[in-house]
């Protein structure tokens, strides 16, 4: 078996193992295949890990992200713009693996363009490209049979987001089935909008905690180092998304094309936010 | 009838809400538990005695109905074939079927205590309609509309506004309904408390295909009632026009189980199917997810949602109701496209004809009616929606046929 197709949950797992040896919470960083053109998205990507990223999310590119603000919607739409789609998503993760065998990549979107796809091939597609796992954000644990199962047999993580609305009643429903990592969105709203106080982040911990061993990342509002060192305080990590794709939008030029200074200004954001978490716990 | 076919065609959804393979609860997690609490609302509103007597009273009281079954004397003549009936929910409080639904959720909204609603519109006829029963119940609200939908439906921007509403312009995507609906979800995702959305037609994540279904099948209930008195028998074919499908699953659904009964939803063909500018999901699109349920979109092949296109601006949105895809594949009902031009030619028709002035949408009915009436005998009978009047649209057909206002 080739390190491409190592199953997902393995690659997680080891880099969740390697964070708690290490001491420390992870960065997962969000960005969107494709953005601002494929090209740029697939430089951008291989030069996240260099730049502090311990985890990689990846978006697919989507024409209704409903569960998204402006800045990933604005990302998806710049992909699709750019010609974007599933099997250059695929193909992309495929040209990172060659270079990268250790740093997990999850991608994350809707279901719409899976299931147009196909789910047995997209899975099959998804695992020979070297993708550890998927968070597909209109998948609640009643369309379980849709993707969940068929993922997790596939022997990739199925990755769930938990929400200040899941109660105690909710999280047994939700932690079941899913692998990896449970991924908290601490606000209810949309991705980018404010974000949780400490509080609110320790009480919800508490209560992830008494329905899974598996470690939580923790986003949605993560704008700047201190916020993200903040978050790693409690989390296992914590997950940066709008901040990152506002990055890639402030860079590009009047036409909404991409600059040499793209991918600096990405990686630079990244260090900045690696550095926060890095040392929140010293 | 095969022997495959079920039992009843009223029986569905599911527990879990699916029509067939369609259908279900695609939404993201932070409104899985809101969906599930509606649910569980909706079905006690439902066994409850008084939630019937007070939506009774209102639909009777503050809707007007129950609105007529009126034959279409002129109409039918001049096709020369089938008798053709309106049911007339154009002269609803509004205007339109919208209204029938906006009651029934709007109290049960206020049974669950929510203090606010949202809304997304097209046309903008949802938007008056949830505007208004905002307004008589005391509860403000939100409404989303495509920049585009704003524009073209200007007098229903400032009725709502009139109404107390705030109408919120969406410039994301492509400017119209899949947009203002993406929107209302959104907001709905940042307020989880206290607000309650409309949904305005029979699709979304389950329990919305079935609830809006069952407020809008007044229309059927009625005009089954109502046929009966006036020919003693149940008509032939029930026909109506099919954007998301609400004024067609409301008067369809009773008549199902009706085997004599033909049932035909008319989809919107904008430009014509073949030119790719048009709304016709059943014709011309494939199974999908988006907006909380399975059903029939129109999108590329990566699964990327296309927009749509049809001169009525309630017409003009990339899905369709569940309910209506699973009685496609199922073949009990049929869906025909009509285009632009052929609607605008059926709403002169019946505006010389009937001096009724119907709206764009069930215009793609009445175009329809013109093809197949005058191939059917004078014994067969029509039974047609007339969702909703048409002089919100008389700006838009003035520019379609070149006249200055």
């Amino acid at each position: 078996m080739s390190d491409a197709i190592i199953g997902g949950q393995d690659r997680i797992a080891k880099r969740f193992a390697k964070l708690k040896e290490e001491g420390r919470a992870g960065l997962v960083t969000f960005i969107t295949a494709g953005d601002p053109d494929p090209e740029t998205s697939f430089e951008i990507l291989k030069q996240l890990p260099d730049a502090g990223a311990d985890i990689i999310e990846l978006g697919m590119p989507f024409t209704d992200p409903m569960a998204d603000g402006p800045a990933i919607q604005e990302a998806s739409l710049r992909a699709l713009a750019a010609g974007m789609h599933m099997r250059k998503t695929l193909s992309i993760v495929r040209g990172f693996r060659d270079q990268d065998h250790d740093t997990p990549i999850i991608l994350m979107g809707y279901y719409n363009p899976i299931y147009i796809y196909g789910v047995a091939e997209f899975l099959e597609d998804a695992r020979n490209a070297g993708v550890d796992g998927l968070i597909v954000v209109d998948l609640p644990p009643e369309e379980d049979a849709e993707l969940c199962i068929p993922t997790v047999e596939k022997g990739l993580s199925f990755i769930r987001l938990t929400t200040p609305t899941s109660d105690d009643k909710r999280l047994p429903k939700l932690v079941q089935n899913t692998s990896g990592f449970v991924y908290y969105v601490s606000v209810a709203g949309v991705t980018g909008a404010g974000s949780a106080s400490n509080e609110q982040i320790v009480e919800a911990m508490g209560r992830l905690r008494r329905h899974t061993d598996l470690p939580i990342a923790v986003g949605f509002g993560i704008k700047t180092a201190a916020q993200a060192a903040d978050v790693a305080k409690q989390a296992d990590a914590a997950v940066v998304g709008s901040a990152i794709v506002s990055k890639i939008a402030e860079s590009l030029d009047e036409n909404g094309k991409a600059t040499d200074k793209t991918a600096s200004m990405v990686t630079g954001l990244v260090r900045e936010l690696a550095n926060g978490v890095r040392n929140a716990r010293k | 009838m095969t022997s495959s076919a079920p039992n009843s065609f009223r029986a569905l959804p599911d527990p879990d809400g699916h029509f067939g393979n369609f259908g279900g609860r695609f939404v993201a997690e932070t409104l899985m538990p809101l969906i599930l609490e509606l649910e569980q609302a909706y079905k006690d509103a439902k066994a409850d005695p008084a939630f019937k007597k007070e939506m009774d009273y209102y639909l009777r009281h503050y809707v007007g109905r129950e609105n007529p079954l009126y034959f279409a004397e002129r109409l039918t003549e001049e096709l020369g074939g089938a008798k053709i009936y309106f049911k007339r929910e154009d002269l609803n409080h509004t205007g339109a079927h919208k209204i029938n639904n906006c009651i029934g959720q709007i109290l049960l909204a206020k049974r669950m205590g929510k203090t606010r609603i949202i809304a997304e519109t097209g046309a903008g006829q949802h938007g008056v309609a949830t505007a208004t029963v905002c307004a008589r119940f005391g509860l403000p609200c939100t409404v989303y509309m495509g920049s585009k939908d704003i524009e073209r439906q200007s007098p229903n921007v400032f009725r709502m506004r009139l109404l107390g509403a705030e109408v919120k312009p969406v410039v994301s995507g492509s400017n119209s309904l899949k947009d203002a609906m993406n929107e209302a979800l959104r907001d709905w995702v940042t307020n989880v408390e206290d607000t309650f959305y409309i949904i305005g037609t029979a699709a979304g994540p389950h329990p919305y295909p079935e609830m809006v279904r069952d407020f809008q099948s007044v229309i059927g209930n009625e005009a089954r009632r109502q046929i009966m008195e006036a020919e003693n028998r149940l008509p032939d074919q029930v026909i109506a026009s099919v954007g998301g499908g609400s004024n067609a699953i409301g008067l369809f659904h009773p008549f199902l189980d009706d085997k004599g009964v033909e049932v035909v939803g008319v989809e919107a063909a904008g430009h014509g199917v073949h030119t790719g500018k048009h709304a016709a999901s059943l014709s011309a699109g494939k199974p999908g997810v988006l907006h909380g349920n399975r059903t029939y979109l129109l999108m590329d092949d990566d699964g990327q949602i296309k927009e749509a296109d049809s001169i009525s601006a309630g017409l003009d949105y990339p899905g369709i109701g569940p309910e209506h895809s699973w009685l496609k594949d199922i073949g009990r009902a049929r869906y025909e496209p009509i285009t632009d031009k052929e609607a605008l030619a059926a709403f002169k028709l019946c505006s010389e004809l009937e001096g009724i002035i119907p709206a764009l949408e069930c215009s793609h009915a009445i175009a329809q009616i013109m093809k197949e009436a005058p191939k059917m005998g004078k014994d067969k009978i029509i039974l047609m929606c007339l969702s909703g009047r048409g002089d919100k649209d008389i700006f838009t057909v003035a520019e379609a046929l070149g006249v200055e206002l």
